[in-house]
């Protein structure tokens, strides 16, 4: 089952063009300015780039399939729409109450012949606490439970739990068929619930057949950035599974319970929301690099190229969530979703540390249809450096592990291992480096190579509150600038702890928080400055020469 | 092809090396992976389920051999069952784990068997009957003797462990050693009455090899 590796049509942006054109790097001006043209900001690689190319956060979040988008009810049913009137669903719903199954009795006529399907065991029933996550099942009827400031519920169709943040999801279904009615109940309108906002709480749903993602926030986020929290547990499960076996199975049998299938893997997308909340990665839709010196990250480089098999489609070097080395094949581009994802699916797992890992993977913005096969390895017990190869031929095992054989060996003649392990050693950059003293934080993201740097969030972002609270004001900031209806170019914003600055161009974005003290002429001027300091220091914080096999 | 025994004689010895492949099959968190970490490592932690399947090799200098296990560990989860015959495919050996405190993954064991009954020929495989977890002997539900019976019936190789405790971990591995290099010996001294003198268009080209010394 080899995935196919084919350009896909719906990668391609407007312009036609995937990866920005080469030639347009001639002039890399000294200090930007807003009108620098994408490719030429710094950051920008200098041989194209590694990714597909996204030109926006609305680009990451468009569909990734035609048919994975929510169709209309009776386009699903294939029956007149006029059978699940709107008396129907009414009553539906307020029988849905008392229902415990969680199933809408206006879907079961979706259901196969015969009746309910019979009751699979269910392996959950020692769940969570067997696979050692060390999270305790929560009960739903306790304050605590609904303190949380994110729940997340994954459902199907039928109404059937797929996955739940907290608490188990036996005892949510009647939750789950309620909010299932919710979605049902509007749709038999010809409509589509986005969200609710009521209580300071904002209850977001994305349809993506078969499935229905819920999220009920009381977080400073817009909807829309929830809405693309919720895509990314989506693609999540499709990586595990895949769109093609997704569809099958439900078409299969409509009230199908998936948890089945995603036994065990409840932590990785337990692992992508905590992750999510901390890592400004997934705002940014941008990857962010381990901060090397260009001659030690030139040789990496070019030893995983030299380290080549015919079915390997991508070679990643990794270090924590933070990106070494990318090699790809020539006309091949990784999606920044697809990369944070196998980012999430090695943080999340301690049994990548043994032995050599062979794993199928899909990667749903690639390919949503097939699996690619990963081979996972950290180099050595003690260094976080983790390879990750990846290849379309489930056959190639020990080829592919030859492949990892090869680059350690090229790696060591090439004598770089010692830079690299004092690289490894300070992973993050203090923002003490830029000489700026007002200056605190900031994010920037070069559009054309999806590529992102950020320095350590130091002092006074020291408590686990005060960094997610500063991630929420850049989460503010970013879904003020990409706001659909209204984008903004410059923000200012002056709040009673730090002054916060916005700066998006078509070439790259910049979040910069500062001091409380500072001005507006004094932001300005740190900005430019700033920027004049990523400017020199880019090959260190971006990888600019991108290899491929 | 890698996988396969290189039969032959080390050059500074006149022991014959072979190379054996081997495969953990067992039901989700049974302890397939803790096994084999405490039989490579001598080691054990709480692990996370295994993604897909982790691969470790193990060189053991006997008496009478030198032997290379590859060991596959598999996943023991559903969503990964469809390839896992990716893993035990050209098996010599595989173990097929329990928890026995846990009848359900006894009754999975069982289904197993039947699985590698189908596609490998009884002197194909080595196997051997795992119930781990001896350490939570207190909720038992599983007893030795109905392990013991049905790897007798089965003519299977049986043991209980704990990957934990470090109880019998290395032995049920050496065990299946011993039969992969008794069977070794006894193939060398009395050749299979069938032969492998037909043409066979490559299919089992792997095996016919593994079959002699």
């Amino acid at each position: 089952m080899a995935a196919d590796v084919h350009k896909k049509k719906s990668w391609e942006v407007p312009n036609g063009s995937l990866a920005p054109g080469d030639g347009q790097h001639a002039e890399r001006s000294e200090s930007p300015t807003p009108g620098l043209a994408q490719g030429t900001e710094p950051g920008a690689g200098q041989e194209g780039a590694m990714f597909v190319h996204t030109r926006s956060y609305e680009d990451l979040t468009s569909p990734e399939d035609g048919a994975a988008v929510a169709r209309s009810p009776e386009e699903r049913r294939g029956e007149p729409a006029e059978q699940s009137s709107m008396e129907q669903i009414s009553k539906d719903f307020s029988e849905l109450s008392t229902q415990l199954t969680g199933i809408a009795l206006d879907l079961e006529e979706e259901m196969r012949p015969g009746k309910e399907g019979k009751l699979e065991p269910s392996p959950q029933t020692n769940r969570r606490d067997s696979v050692l996550s060390g999270k305790e099942e929560e009960d739903v009827t306790m304050d605590a439970w609904r303190m949380h400031r994110k729940h997340v519920f994954v459902l199907s169709e039928a109404g059937k739990p797929v996955y739940s943040r907290y608490g188990s999801e036996e005892a949510l279904s009647s939750t789950m068929g309620v909010m299932m009615a919710l979605v049902s109940f509007l749709e038999a309108e010809k409509n589509a619930i986005r969200s609710i906002h009521a209580d300071g709480y904002k209850v977001v749903f994305v349809r993506r057949s078969p499935l229905v993602l819920v999220a009920v926030a009381r977080t400073q986020q817009s909807e829309q950035e929830i809405a693309h929290e919720l895509l990314y547990i989506y693609y999540q499960i499709l990586s595990l599974l895949t769109w093609t076996q997704l569809n099958h199975i439900f078409q299969q049998k409509q009230n199908y319970d998936l948890r089945r299938l995603l036994a065990g893997s409840e932590r990785i997308t337990d692992n992508l929301l905590d992750l999510m909340a901390h890592d400004p990665s997934f705002l940014m839709g941008a990857v962010r690099c381990l901060p090397l010196a260009a001659s030690v990250r030139d040789a990496v480089s070019s030893s995983l190229q030299q380290a080549k098999a015919k079915s390997l489609v991508f070679s990643i070097l990794l270090s924590g969530n933070q990106l070494v080395s990318l090699v790809r094949k020539k006309d091949q581009f990784l999606h920044p979703i697809d990369l944070h994802l196998l980012f999430n699916l090695i943080s999340s797992s301690s049994s990548f540390r043994e032995g050599e890992a062979w794993t199928p993977i899909c990667l749903p913005k690639f390919n949503s249809s097939g699996f690619f096969h990963a081979h996972i390895s950290y180099l050595e017990q003690e260094m976080d450096l983790c390879l990750l190869l990846v290849s379309t031929d489930r056959e190639d095992f020990f080829t592919v592990s030859d492949c990892k054989r090869r680059f350690q060996e090229r790696l060591r003649r090439r004598g770089v291992h010692h830079a690299l392990q004092e690289a490894l050693r300070t992973p993050f950059y203090s923002v003490a480096q830029v000489g700026i003293p007002d200056l605190r934080h900031f994010i920037y993201k070069s559009k054309s190579s999806g590529l992102f740097t950020s320095p350590e969030i130091e002092a006074p972002y020291v408590q686990e509150e005060e960094k997610e609270r500063l991630l929420g004001l850049y989460q503010y900031l970013h879904s003020r600038a990409h706001n659909s209806s209204r984008p903004l170019k410059n923000i200012y914003f002056t709040g009673p702890r730090e002054n916060l600055l916005a700066w998006v161009t078509n070439a790259f974005e910049l979040y910069v928080c500062y001091s409380p003290l500072g001005t507006k002429a004094g932001a300005i001027n740190a900005v430019n400055k700033l920027m004049k300091w990523i400017r020199k220091e880019e090959d260190r914080l971006f990888i600019l020469t991108p290899q491929t096999y | 092809m890698a996988q396969t025994v290189t039969p032959g004689t080390s050059p500074e010895s006149s022991r014959p090396s072979y190379m054996y492949k081997m495969v953990l099959l067992g039901s989700m968190s049974v302890g397939k992976s803790s096994l084999a970490y405490r039989y490579v490592k001598n080691d054990f932690r709480e692990l996370l389920p295994t993604v897909g399947c982790s691969f470790f090799t193990q060189t053991l200098n006997l008496d009478e051999a030198t032997v290379k296990l590859e060991i596959w560990d598999t996943a023991g989860q559903e969503k990964y069952q469809s390839v896992c015959h990716l893993y035990y495919r050209d098996a010599h050996t595989a173990l097929l784990v329990y928890d026995i405190a846990n009848k359900q993954t006894f009754s999975r064991a069982k289904i197993w068997l039947e699985e590698l009954e189908k596609r490998f020929l009884p002197d194909e495989i080595v196997i051997a009957l795992v119930g781990n977890k001896t350490d939570l002997g207190a909720e038992r539900e599983v007893t030795t003797e109905e392990g013991e019976e049905f790897a007798r019936t089965k003519g299977l190789l049986f043991m209980e462990t704990s990957a934990k405790s470090n109880y019998q971990v290395n032995d049920v591995f050496m065990a299946v050693v011993h039969e992969l290099l008794r069977r070794e010996k006894e193939k060398a001294s009395n050749p299979s009455p069938y032969g492998r003198s037909t043409v066979d268009l490559g299919v089992s080209g792997a095996r016919t090899r593994c079959c002699r010394t």
